[in-house]
């Protein structure tokens, strides 16, 4: 099984670090933070940028750092975008692009070619990189780590320094990365909406240390998680398009133990697509509503009852066959429905996005 | 307006000084200003003080010690010596050495702040790009610091040119072997040929105006990534 082992121990006057992790060798682990959680610390530890005094350091079996053994940042087969592009201001696009590549001796898994058009920069090519626009800057950064064929892509926070025009223009090239890539992808954000829309993995660091670790399904529905996520709190649930209804404009969503309908966003039939269900836009009854405006009601059974940030509130998380939803309510409807684990619920969802 | 043939020497022998000696400090000065700019060692600031020192010292007092390290009982006088190589005071070599010291700084202190200037992030970058850190500094540093050189290279050339006192000190006069257009000058005006003195003064001038209308009109805009 790849797997990427890590165990780093920092201390910095002001800063101190201490984790050990086990991160998947497939698909994207996102590292999420607040700034000082030791995110991109963890990042450039992992690419050698930065050395931890104590430290070990493996990936799909190859040892790259231990007691006796620091390889070169140059020597590990990784690609790395950093939070601002960092092209080179002195090539062009294209000299960007083939810098890397021309001082990568493994065989070319990405082509050039391939991270070109994965990225959308062909019309690019020939320009001066200081006459790009922040995004496609950006994707230029992208393509060029790509460009090494790395057997991991590492990405810190590629979108943070970017406004939200250009970070919708990006994220649809990241979901591609992730879904026609092979290579695993360690992905440092601040951004919940980023981790709910790329992730399959979530690791959650606070002052140095991992507060949560797991698959983001799984990690998003637990009661405990101890990362304040406020408004952002949900869950994602991983489903396909299976109807349309052409008269109403809606799609339906068919995920393990449930569908919902939203709003039609065009997508073919069969597309793999990834929801969120913010807690807040969900309510519970004891028995199904009639006449209710709400378009999405799922039968399901409390399973376990804690608390949220505020004292008003709950979580009530709830089974709906192989999934869970996480609904926030408040404590006193929680009494006056005198809900507790077992008893069957109906999740009435309000609101539904696509991640 | 006419040149004799000994101020045209002199300007010709300026010229090949200034040149040999930028070369040179091209040379070592790109090491030195490496080093001040990326290390974090606390023998930085002695060895910046010690590359500085030129900027303020009596170009008389460096010649002093410099014409006592070279002469016969000096280290470097001992040295060439053990080499086989003639003593290097009033010589065109000695005259080179000297300058090396003299102009350092301002060779240093430009591509020091140029280094300084790209920062981290584009080494990084290289390295992440599977570059070594030699091929990193020919690949990314040193044409990122470009106009630095271009800088440093012109004050160290026009410094060098104007040197006075360290050459009296090291060279003394002699025709087209240590006589710079400098010491020619001082020359004509000793012995009241103003109007030698004029002519080789006004070539000075335009030369000293020139060379920094090129730096302040054509240098090259510093890019920043």
């Amino acid at each position: 099984m790849d797997r990427i082992t890590a165990r780093f121990c920092i201390n910095w006057p002001g800063f101190s670090f201490d984790l050990d992790l086990s991160l998947p060798g497939r698909g994207v682990t996102a590292i999420f933070g607040q700034s000082g959680s030791g995110k991109t610390t963890l990042l450039r530890c992992i690419a050698g940028l930065e050395r931890a005094q104590k430290g070990f350091l493996s990936f799909n079996g190859d040892v790259w750092q231990n007691d006796r053994i620091f390889l070169p940042v140059h020597k590990r087969p990784l690609g790395y975008v950093f939070q601002e592009a960092s092209l080179f201001p002195h090539l062009s696009v294209l000299g960007n692009l083939r810098y890397g590549l021309t001082r990568s001796k493994v065989e070319q898994k990405v082509s050039l070619d391939q991270a070109v058009e994965l990225l959308g920069i062909g019309h690019l090519l020939e320009r001066k990189s200081e006459r790009l626009s922040g995004g496609e800057r950006q994707r230029v950064g992208i393509a060029r780590a790509l460009a090494v064929s790395p057997r991991i892509l590492l990405m810190d926070e590629p979108l943070a320094s970017l406004d939200l025009t250009r970070k919708q223009e990006i994220l649809p090239y990241l979901e591609r990365l992730r879904d026609e890539l092979e290579i695993p992808v360690l992905y440092v954000t601040h951004s919940p909406d980023e981790v709910g829309r790329l992730a399959n993995y979530l690791v959650a660091l606070e002052s140095g240390t991992v507060v949560a670790q797991g698959l983001l399904t799984e990690t998003l529905a637990r009661l405990d998680l101890k990362i304040s996520l406020g408004e952002k709190r949900g869950v994602v649930l991983d489903g396909v398009i299976a109807e349309r209804d052409e008269t109403w404009h809606l799609e339906r969503v068919v995920f393990p133990g449930g569908s919902l309908w939203m709003r039609d966003r065009g997508s073919p039939l069969g597309c793999h697509v990834r929801v969120r269900v913010p807690s807040g836009g969900i309510s519970l009854s004891l028995v199904q509503q009639e006449e209710s405006s709400i378009l999405n009601m799922l039968p399901g059974e409390v399973e376990a009852i804690g608390d949220d940030d505020h004292p008003a509130n709950s979580l009530v998380r709830v089974r709906i066959g192989e999934s869970v939803l996480l609904a926030r309510i408040t404590k006193r409807s929680a009494a006056a429905l005198s809900l507790k684990p077992g008893l069957p619920v109906w999740a009435q969802i309000k609101s539904v996005v696509v991640a | 307006m006419q040149l004799n043939d000994s101020d045209i020497q002199a300007i010709w022998l300026t010229v090949r000084l200034a040149s040999v000696v930028t070369t040179i400090l091209l040379v070592v000065g790109t090491p030195i200003a490496w080093w001040l700019a990326r290390t974090r060692s606390r023998w930085k600031g002695p060895l910046g003080a010690t590359v500085a020192l030129p900027l303020v010292l009596p170009p008389s007092v460096l010649g002093f010690y410099l014409l006592l390290a070279m002469g016969p009982n000096g280290p470097v006088g001992k040295l060439t010596r053990a080499l086989g190589i003639e003593a290097l005071p009033f010589t065109f070599w000695g005259l080179v050495l000297a300058s090396v010291f003299y102009s350092l700084p301002f060779m240093v202190q430009p591509l020091q702040n140029a280094f300084e200037t790209i920062g981290d992030r584009p080494l990084e970058v290289a390295a992440t790009l599977r570059a070594s850190p030699l091929d990193t500094f020919f690949t990314v540093a040193l044409p990122m610091a470009l106009p630095g050189y271009f800088t440093a290279s012109i004050l160290t050339f026009a410094h060098t040119v104007g040197e006075f006192g360290v050459v009296l000190m090291i060279g003394g006069n002699i025709p087209g072997v240590t006589r710079v257009a400098s010491v020619q000058i001082y020359d004509h005006v000793e012995a009241l040929e103003y109007s030698q003195a004029h002519r080789l003064a006004a070539v000075m001038l335009i030369f000293s105006f020139l060379v920094l209308l090129i730096l302040y009109a054509w240098r090259p805009n510093s890019r920043k990534g």
